[in-house]
């Protein structure tokens, strides 16, 4: 951290020249935070970490929706006559001082009785005093030292959502008789014929099939009830022979208990459900602070301000929303649903919608559509269509958000299992069939010990184990899996389909060109200072670019919206905007955003933006071109067509002016012609295409704000390793292939005992862990070996 | 030899007791977050309810 950087939230803090105790504050904000820490001896904050905190931003009545006790309601988990609690999500929580502080709540505030912080999810459990104090206050709390809350619709009524434990409950019980009918199983492991030992046999036996029992009607229901389902729908999935190997383990083991003619084989079942219930916990990794399934609710806000037929404000909630009431829509909130413009300056931000960066000036009597974000202060509207109406939410409507691509194609482990069942039930019919002549006592034995040894054990486990530690490389390598089955389809893609703006081009930097007659020093010391009062996001850029000159205090400055800026200084004009605004009667018919600047009257030049690239893009392309079909889908104009076609190799197709709908269908009309389809997108804009194509990537410059509904969340920075990622989930297939044929080795052996006749419980017990842990063992090496080289 | 009646239900009641505190841990949450205890712990009670005694 340099010695300038701000005490509380290490941005750089020269310019603010605000000190105080003796410590530099980039803004009022933080030094407001900071104070109040240190009147409340919660100083200790800044001991853990340094500069662990944000700057806390103007909230100004956009809570006020928390004022309405119908809202409240559905957001709280618990409420009691005098304590509330809520579980708030809030963004920023990122490091130990975090949660320090958050859990010292109480210290700013007596009412509140106690806050608890889960940091994996980033959320805050507050638990408050409801008589003295209200939710709105301690949001209000939260946001004043740098800890704003996100709340947005898809909160709304999920507030008791059940956490599922059930694989952990599984995995117990499974575990507790595994080690136990192990303990009980010893002595007979031995066949020592000694007295008391004969004299406990029994009483051994009962007590193991006590504690099978809940394994199998319990812990192993998954397998029974997925077995049925896949028979039902006439697949034979993985499950299909384990069920068969689990319930012909109990059937068995019980006869033999039953008649006493043996010690059944209850180690082998345990140890058996146990090893598969690990593979499926392994598996289960899951990234909870991110969300895949996101839909237009988590960006849209609970409450808006709805301005009453006697001129009063009033919060009401969104679904309320009527058509033809009047909504006050304040700076930076949201526009739920598409309303006409009544007052106010509007400049709209479209690009949740169209992932068009550039902002969009309205006039009154214009239509606003839902999904834009108003940045200018704040407007009054009127509302055209109800929320579910809406031109945004009516994408959300298309089938493909119904439905679940993981049940939609056939696994490896699955495509596997088909043939190994009918061979299993095959070589288990031949030998019953050759036992009953040659010795018949044994027919029935030989069949059930050719089920017993053959249940895929080691199969069911190769996968989740590969994809589970696959998973978590690639997660540390900041590209987030929904699930396994992403793994699987990366592998077999065909296409690759990107988004432009946002995707392939860095969403905040632009590069600027200038073109026309060069500017003095003076002009463009004058250009700066004009630039300077203006918060138009092109004004913003611009002003970055030009060189440090002294800031001139103008005598006169106007904004026209839509238009541009005009300033005076002494003897100086300055007019900076659209062509027609500073005087060019015709505008060379660029794509491009362009900004064009006359001073005195005299036209000077225009200043061009360009899309940045992200940092090794053709590079990426160059790799991919010889195994994939490349196409670009952009929501903008043609404008960067010339600059592509020139950074990309020269099969690449480039689509533009792109809707969002017209993207799904290109991938869907792509599907039906058989490509397996990779769409890598980032807006609400791709929502569809991404949920359309085989595999959907989000790529997120922070993995914590929002990103559309998706299988993968990409990090922005590991862009350029798309290529390699794609390639280790290849690996990870050829690893599973591998460890199958290491599997069927040891079934071959497994085999030639129960074919045999000679499959005796010990066998079992030795053979079934051993293939079941060298398989792990083998996938989680090769696994790392590959996840080695991915940068 | 007749003890072995007597301990296998002492180790099987200890071992169903661990198995119920384990299944009522579960059910309390406690792993649902397993990176927030980790680090509460390490912070100190440090904070003074009396204002006299305050160092920095």
């Amino acid at each position: 951290m340099s010695k300038n950087a701000c005490f509380h939230c290490g941005l750089e803090a020269d310019a603010s020249k605000i000190m105080f105790d003796n410590k530099p504050f980039c803004c009022n904000g933080c030094k407001t935070v900071y104070e109040i820490f240190s009147t409340n001896d919660l100083g200790c904050y800044y001991d853990l970490q340094n500069a662990p905190g944000a700057t806390p931003k103007d909230i100004e009545g956009k809570y006020n929706f928390l004022d309405n006790p119908k809202i409240v309601d559905q957001l709280l988990e618990f409420n009691d006559e005098d304590t509330q609690i809520i579980t708030l999500y809030i963004p920023h929580i990122h490091c130990s001082s975090c949660i320090w502080i958050l859990e010292n709540l109480n210290k700013l505030n007596p009412d509140i009785n106690s806050s608890i912080v889960n940091f994996g999810k980033k959320t805050v459990r507050v638990s408050f005093n409801f008589e003295r104090v209200s939710l709105k206050d301690v949001v209000t709390l939260l946001s004043s030292i740098g800890y704003e809350p996100y709340i947005s619709l898809d909160d709304y009524s999920v507030g008791k959502k059940r956490v599922d434990r059930s694989l952990i409950y599984k995995l117990g019980v499974a575990g507790f008789a595994f080690g136990n009918v192990m303990f009980l199983s010893f002595p007979e492991y031995f066949q020592v014929g000694e007295f008391w030992l004969e004299q406990f046999k029994p009483l051994f036996r009962w007590l193991m099939f006590a504690f099978s029992v809940p394994v199998i009607f319990y812990a192993a229901q998954d397998y029974f009830i997925s077995a049925y389902k896949g028979l039902r729908s006439k697949i034979l999935n993985i499950d299909v022979p384990i069920a068969l190997g689990a319930s012909v383990l109990f059937i068995r083991s019980t006869w033999e208990i039953v008649f006493d003619l043996g010690t059944g084989f209850f180690d082998s079942l345990t140890g058996l459900i146990f090893f598969l219930l690990l593979g499926k916990f392994f598996q289960q990794k899951t990234y909870t602070f991110l969300s895949f399934e996101r839909d237009y609710k988590s960006y849209f806000p609970i409450g808006i301000t709805k301005i009453t037929s006697e001129d009063k404000e009033e919060s009401i909630q969104v679904y309320d929303i009527e058509k033809g009431d009047r909504l006050l829509i304040r700076n930076e909130e949201l526009i739920p649903v598409d309303c006409i413009l009544i007052k106010g300056k509007a400049r709209i931000d479209y690009s949740f919608v169209t992932g068009e960066s550039k902002t969009v000036s309205k006039q009154s009597g214009d239509k606003l559509f839902a999904g834009g974000k108003q940045l200018d202060g704040s407007i009054e509207v009127d509302v055209l269509n109800s929320v579910e109406q809406s031109y945004l939410t009516q994408l959300w409507s298309n089938d493909v958000f119904k439905h679940d691509k993981e049940l939609s194609f056939t696994n490896i482990t699955n495509s596997i299992s088909k043939r190994f069942t009918i061979t299993i039930l095959l070589i288990a019919f031949v030998a019953t069939s050759f036992w009953l002549f040659t010795d018949s006592s044994k027919a029935l034995n030989v069949f059930t010990s050719v089920l017993i040894i053959a249940c895929p054990c080691a199969i069911a486990l190769s996968a989740p184990f590969t994809f589970g530690n696959m998973l978590r490389i690639l997660g540390k390598k900041k590209f987030y899996l929904k699930n396994a089955s992403v793994i699987e389809q990366l592998a077999k893609i065909n296409t690759i389909i990107f988004d432009k703006t946002g995707t392939i081009t860095a969403n905040k930097e632009t590069t600027i060109d200038y073109e026309g007659l060069e500017l003095t020093t003076a002009e463009e010391s004058l250009l700066k200072s004009t630039l300077r009062g203006s918060n138009h996001p092109l004004s913003r850029s611009l002003y970055t670019l030009l060189n440090e000159h002294d800031i001139l205090t103008l005598d006169t400055y106007q904004e026209h919206l839509g238009k541009g800026i005009e300033a005076k200084y002494q003897d100086h004009n300055i007019k900076v905007g659209s062509a027609p605004f500073v005087g060019l009667a015709t505008d060379n018919a660029t794509l491009n955003t362009t900004v064009h600047v006359s001073t005195n009257n005299h036209y000077k030049g225009k200043f061009t933006f360009y899309n940045k690239y992200r940092k090794g893009l053709s590079k990426l392309f160059n790799k991919l071109k010889s195994e994939y079909d490349l196409v670009i889908l952009s929501g903008d104009n043609a404008g960067e067509k010339s600059n592509l076609t020139k950074l990309l190799p020269t099969k690449t197709k480039l689509l533009f002016n792109q809707k969002p709908e017209d993207k799904l269908e290109y991938i869907k009309y792509h599907q039906s012609e058989g490509a397996t389809v990779l769409m890598i997108g980032d807006g609400l804009n791709d929502a569809g295409a991404l949920a359309q194509s085989d595999v959907g990537i989000a790529i997120s410059e922070n993995v914590n704000v929002f990103s559309p509904a998706c299988d993968a969340i990409l990090d922005a920075s590991k862009f350029n390793q798309i290529y390699n990622y794609i390639k280790a989930s290849k690996g990870a297939i050829k690893i599973i292939k591998w460890s199958f044929a290491l599997s069927f080795i040891y079934n071959i052996i497994g085999l030639y005992f129960a074919v045999t006749g000679q499959l005796e419980p010990v066998v079992a017990a030795i053979l079934m862990p051993l293939s079941s842990i060298s398989i792990v063992a083998f996938t989680t090496i090769c696994t790392n070996i590959i996840g080695r080289k991915l940068k | 030899m007749s003890v072995i009646y007597v301990l296998l239900a002492i180790s099987i009641t200890v071992a169903v007791g661990f198995f119920i505190a384990f299944i009522l841990a579960v059910k309390s949450g406690q792993f649902d977050d397993n990176y927030t205890p980790s680090v509460r712990m390490l912070f100190e009670d440090e904070l003074v309810k009396d204002k006299s005694k305050k160092k920095y």
